[in-house]
This record gives structure tokens, C-alpha cells and sequence, in this order.
């Protein structure tokens, strides 16, 4: 499985997103997509998904060109877990893990003994199971997010993209669907997902893409991109190192101007 | 109510085993509506001005659907065989059409809008149609094929629902409030239009009468022609409707998730559009503008069989039928000798039931 982008760029309304972005997610490994607020990593892994054709460039999946592949077939092989996991209507938790499994069947059939395995699985490693006869739409927000998460899985995809999925999330459940993640590659998904939070890259990702601006500014290893002299001046802050009892290393930011003075 | 409901819903789904088990909902409601929509299509055809007793009634319309020479007539006066295949039967057919065609159309709309409050003549479809049909009365395109009345109408409820559309949804929702009120201002301005027609056409006073009549909504003296015109519509309509059921289950989920779980999202907003118009067109070119059937009938329903379309429509159809059919009796029998428009009758239900809807979800809107 690999996914990828080749020199690819998005205009939208004859404003730019992004430009020039090659990039390639692979199997068995978690790529972090960070930058600043509208440095476009949404965009990055919309482009990947196959949600926005690229208007410049392309968007390969094992090298062919996502734009001229079915719907239906990429959602087989490419699930993608939004940031908005607003629920308008009351379907049970149970009916949206399920919709995964709508492009493994047909248009009228119904979910076969193997589809509602796939399901109870998913709802399972999401933590979720417990829920699912609740009904979505009068869930939390952090408990909608796995919920998300259970249907991404549900869908067996080998790649699963998410859009900032921590963030509506308390800090056990960031852990534990950081820890998913990483499980999940390790079973041979490829995984890419947008984060804010910089230490958790350094704890959980194989590779980082940095993006600045629209352009993508560094990819590579951990330690290749989460350095002093490419953090500092995309984000703006000069970078502290603290080295726990645990030999964890973590950092601190600190804002350039030094702390807002009260007026 | 709604908590009775939605209770119930709970038990069915837990009876079911959380959807694992062979009993659902839908396997309750759906044989529960359809027995109902049974009676009073009986109870239609036998209560009127002149009653007909309900031994008649089946009889006289077994005989008439069942191969010829199977059910004997001789015991049936010629009278009551016409009161029963000529005069009523036809009328309860149309309003088993308008029924069914209103409240899948609503179903559709609510889905498409991702909006519980969306309906074809709440939010200006109705009136887009019937605006449509004005132009096809008072042109007299009317006069040389009925035909023209159904296109004429689904004309204008597409531009409807497509101006609407515009102005009202950003990626894909329109949010309550919104949607609402560029409805109502859309549907106003069409009704002037017609109203305007209409009064220019004051002329000849007999046309001008007929038109305001109609667009009261009303289905007095429907005879088969009125069958033959609407159900080929509705039919394509609810086809179009039921095909898309599994698709429209993702858009309520939103564009993205809904292109991510593998739906065609631009195709089945053009489908899903089309349907709601052809449905409404076809309901209004025979009933004129009958409201609110396609808000009370999906959301109570909804209550009971959840979100899902694949039974939601199915479901709506057969309930929509019965109540604008159990409407159309009342209408006929609550004042005799006169009949109450049947437009005044759903809104008498629908409106309260609208403005409740409102209430309830006033913190969405931001005012009251």
C-alpha cells in the first residue's frame, strides 16, 4: 500500500492551498502531517484521500491516479476520519460504524455475518461498544470521535487518514487512540494523521511532514524534522528541551515576543 | 408523544439485538401502516355524502381488480358501483399519490438539507409548482394535453428548489434559520407571481375561480384521469427516491464523510433534487398545494425507525398516503353539505406541529 502525492497543488476559489507538495505514506508506518493553523494539513490529507482532486500535480494510490479511480474503490482502500464529526440525525452508534461497511456491499444487501464481525471489531478497538446502541447525536464530542474512528476501521481500509483526532479528545483517550494508531501500523495499515501537538509526534510517529505556508517544508524521520532550526522559525517560538526522570524527552515553547503583558 | 416514540424505537432496536437480530423497527411498523392505510382507504371510498356499506365497497373493488367473471356484480346497484369505482375510488387513489409523493419528498429534502425542519412547501417547492400549473391553466397548455400540467409544474418546483438551494446551503447544510426563512421569502415572492397571474386572468371569472380553488389544495371531483397523470410520476419519483436510500443515509453524515464512505456526492445531490421535484410536482399538479405532510409524516416516523432511509422512505410512503387520505375524509365529512379545503386541513395538523418542531430546537436558531 502506498499513497501518495506528486508535486501536487489545490486552488480553490483562485486562492491557493497549497503548492508543490510530494509526499508518500507507506505501510507499517505513522506519518504526522504538522504545521501552523493554514499551513494546509487538512488540505494534504483531503488531497490524499481523494476527497479534492488536485489541481495541480497528482494523487497516486499504488500508482494509479486517484482522480480516474471509482469512488466506491477507494473508499475500499482509503478511509478518512474528518475534524467536524457532527451527527444531525439519530442513528445509533451501531448503524454509523456500520456505514463502513457500505462500499464492501451492495446497493440493497444487507451486512453479511463477516461485515458485522468487521463491525464488532471496530466498535471494539474504539473503544466504543459499550455505545452502541446509543443514539450519535446525543454523544460527546470526544465519544463522536471514536465513534468516527470505529467506522474508519469498520471499512478494513489500508490507509487511514485523520484529521486532527485528538483534538476534541481528554488525555487518556488522546493516548489510547495514539496508541491505536500506532497498533495499526504496526499491523500493516498505513496511517497519516494531523497534529498539533509536537511531543506527541516525537512519541508516536515514524515521519513527520512540515508544512508552512502550503509548501511542505521538510518530511522525514522524527529527528530529521522536529529540529530547533525548522520548528522555531515555522511556528514562530524558540524551543526548550526537558529531559525526564524517564529519559523521555519533551519539549517547551515559548513565544517569541515573550508572555502577553497584561494591558 | 415524542418520548413514547423514541422509547419505542429503543425497545425495537433492543429487541432486534442492536440490529444483529431478525426483528427491527421497520418490521413492526411497516405491516402497522400498511393495514392501516388499508382501512381507511376502505373507510374512504365507503363514508361519504352516501354511504356505502364496506361489504360494497371490497366487493365492488374486487371485482373491478381481480380478473373479470371472479366476483359477482348482480347484487350491487349501478349506482353504488359508480359512487364507489367512478367517483370515490379515483379520488382516494390521488390522495394515496399526493400522500406518499409529499412525504418521501419531504423525507428527501430533509436529507439533502441535513435539516429536520425542510419540506416542499415550507420551503417554496409547493409554490414553485404550483406557479408552474398557473402558467399551464391560464396559457391553456392545459387545455390541449393534461400532460402539461405535470411538466409545467415540475418546471417551476425545480427552479424552485434550486434557488433555493443556492441561497440557503454552504458545503453541503443549510442550516435551520436559513433555510427557513430564504424559503418563505422564495415562496411569497412565487405566490405573488401567481396571484398576480391570476388576477390579470380575473377576466374570465370561471378560469380565475378554478385556479384559486385549486391552489387552496384540494382534491374534489378527481376522476382516473387524474391517476393516469400523477402516478407515472410518482412512481419514477419514489423509484429514484428508493435508489438512493443508502447514499442519502451517508450525506446526513456530511459531504466529506459521505465521499470518504464512497457516494458520488454531486450526482446524488442532482438525483436526489430531481426526485423532491418531480414528487412535489406531481402531488401539486393534481391537489394544488397541500402542506405540510412531508414535515409530520418522516418525523414521526424518524421517532420510530431511526434515520435510516432504506425503510425510512419505504415507510413514508405508506404513512404518507394514509394520513393525507384520513385528511382528505375529514374534509369531506367534517362540515357536510360543504367540504373544508384539504390544504387547510394538513395545515390545521401541520402547522401547530411545525411551530412546536421550532420551539424545540430555538437554541439552534439563536432567537425566541
Amino acid at each position: 500500500m502506498s499513497l501518495s502525492l506528486r508535486n501536487a497543488g489545490i486552488q480553490i476559489d483562485g486562492r491557493s492551498l497549497i503548492r508543490g507538495v510530494s509526499l508518500s505514506i507507506e505501510s507499517e508506518r505513522v506519518t504526522a502531517v504538522v504545521g501552523p493553523n493554514g499551513s494546509g494539513k487538512s488540505t494534504v490529507l483531503r488531497l490524499l484521500a481523494g476527497l479534492w482532486k488536485p489541481t495541480e500535480g497528482l494523487a497516486e494510490l499504488n500508482g494509479e491516479d486517484l482522480a480516474r479511480l471509482p469512488r466506491e474503490a477507494i473508499a475500499r482502500e482509503v478511509t478518512f476520519v474528518p475534524q467536524d464529526t457532527r451527527v444531525d440525525f439519530a442513528f445509533t452508534v451501531r448503524d454509523v460504524v456500520a456505514m463502513g461497511r457500505y462500499p464492501h456491499v451492495g446497493r440493497f444487501d444487507s451486512l453479511g455475518p463477516a461485515d458485522n464481525e468487521a463491525v464488532n471489531a471496530a466498535l471494539t478497538r474504539a473503544d466504543v461498544a459499550h455505545l452502541e446502541d446509543r443514539f450519535a447525536n446525543e454523544l460527546s464530542g470526544g465519544e463522536r470521535q471514536r465513534v468516527l474512528i470505529a467506522r474508519s476501521l469498520a471499512t478494513e481500509a489500508g490507509a487511514i487518514l485523520l484529521d486532527e483526532p485528538t483534538a476534541s479528545l481528554d488525555i487518556d483517550h488522546s493516548l489510547e487512540t495514539l496508541e491505536l494508531l500506532r497498533e495499526l501500523a504496526s499491523e500493516g495499515k498505513a496511517v497519516a494523521v494531523a497534529l498539533h501537538d509536537l511531543n506527541a509526534v516525537m512519541r508516536w510517529a515514524d515521519q513527520v511532514a512540515l508544512m508552512n505556508g502550503g509548501r511542505l517544508e521538510a518530511i522525514g524521520a522524527v529527528g530529521e524534522v522536529v529540529r530547533d532550526d525548522l520548528v522555531e522559525p515555522v511556528f514562530g517560538v524558540t524551543v526548550e528541551h526537558i529531559r525526564a526522570a524517564s529519559g523521555n524527552e519533551t519539549l517547551v515553547f515559548h513565544r517569541l515576543q515573550g508572555p502577553r503583558t497584561a494591558a | 408523544m415524542r418520548a413514547n416514540l423514541s422509547h419505542l424505537r429503543r425497545r425495537l432496536t433492543a429487541a432486534s439485538g442492536g440490529g444483529k437480530g431478525w426483528l427491527s423497527p421497520a418490521l413492526v411498523v411497516i405491516p402497522v401502516v400498511s393495514a392501516l392505510l388499508a382501512i381507511v382507504a376502505v373507510a374512504g371510498v365507503a363514508i361519504g355524502s352516501t354511504g356505502v356499506a364496506w361489504e360494497t365497497v371490497i366487493r365492488v373493488l374486487a371485482a373491478k381488480i381481480l380478473p373479470t367473471g371472479w366476483i359477482e356484480l348482480d347484487s350491487v346497484s349501478e349506482a353504488d358501483q359508480a359512487i364507489v369505482w367512478l367517483i370515490r375510488a379515483p379520488r382516494i387513489i390521488v390522495a394515496g399519490l399526493v400522500g406518499a409523493a409529499l412525504a418521501v419528498a419531504g423525507t428527501q429534502l430533509q436529507g439533502i438539507f441535513r435539516n429536520p425542519l425542510a419540506e416542499s412547501s415550507i420551503i417554496g417547492v409547493s409554490q414553485g409548482a404550483a406557479l408552474g400549473a398557473v402558467v399551464a391553466f391560464i396559457t391553456g397548455w392545459v387545455a390541449s394535453s393534461a400532460l402539461w400540467l405535470p411538466l409545467a409544474a415540475f418546471v417551476g418546483a425545480f427552479l424552485a428548489l434550486f434557488a433555493v438551494y443556492m441561497i440557503a446551503s454552504r458545503a453541503g447544510r443549510a442550516p435551520v434559520a436559513t433555510l427557513l426563512l430564504a424559503g418563505i421569502a422564495l415562496g411569497a415572492m412565487i405566490t405573488a407571481c401567481s396571484s398576480l397571474l391570476i388576477s390579470l386572468s380575473f377576466v374570465d371569472w370561471q378560469v380565475a375561480g378554478e385556479i384559486v380553488f385549486w391552489i387552496m389544495g384540494g382534491l374534489d371531483s378527481r376522476t382516473w384521469t387524474h391517476v393516469v397523470i400523477c402516478a407515472p410520476f410518482v412512481a419514477l419519483g419514489l423509484l429514484i427516491a428508493l435508489w438512493h436510500s443508502r447514499d442519502l443515509d451517508l450525506m446526513l453524515l456530511g459531504e466529506e464523510t459521505a465521499t470518504s464512505l464512497g457516494a458520488d456526492v454531486e450526482r446524488v445531490r442532482r438525483a436526489v433534487l430531481f426526485a423532491a421535484a418531480l414528487l412535489t410536482a406531481a402531488a401539486v399538479s393534481v391537489s394544488g398545494v397541500v402542506g405540510f405532510v412531508g414535515l409530520v409524516v418522516p418525523h414521526a416516523l424518524r421517532l420510530v425507525l431511526g434515520p435510516s432511509h432504506r425503510t425510512l422512505l419505504a415507510a413514508s410512503a405508506l404513512a404518507g398516503a394514509t394520513f393525507v387520505i384520513a385528511c382528505d375524509l375529514l374534509a369531506r365529512t367534517a362540515n357536510p353539505p360543504t367540504e373544508i379545503r384539504l390544504g387547510v386541513v394538513t395545515a390545521a395538523f401541520g402547522a401547530p406541529f411545525f411551530l412546536y418542531l421550532l420551539r424545540q430546537r430555538r437554541k439552534e436558531i439563536g432567537f425566541f
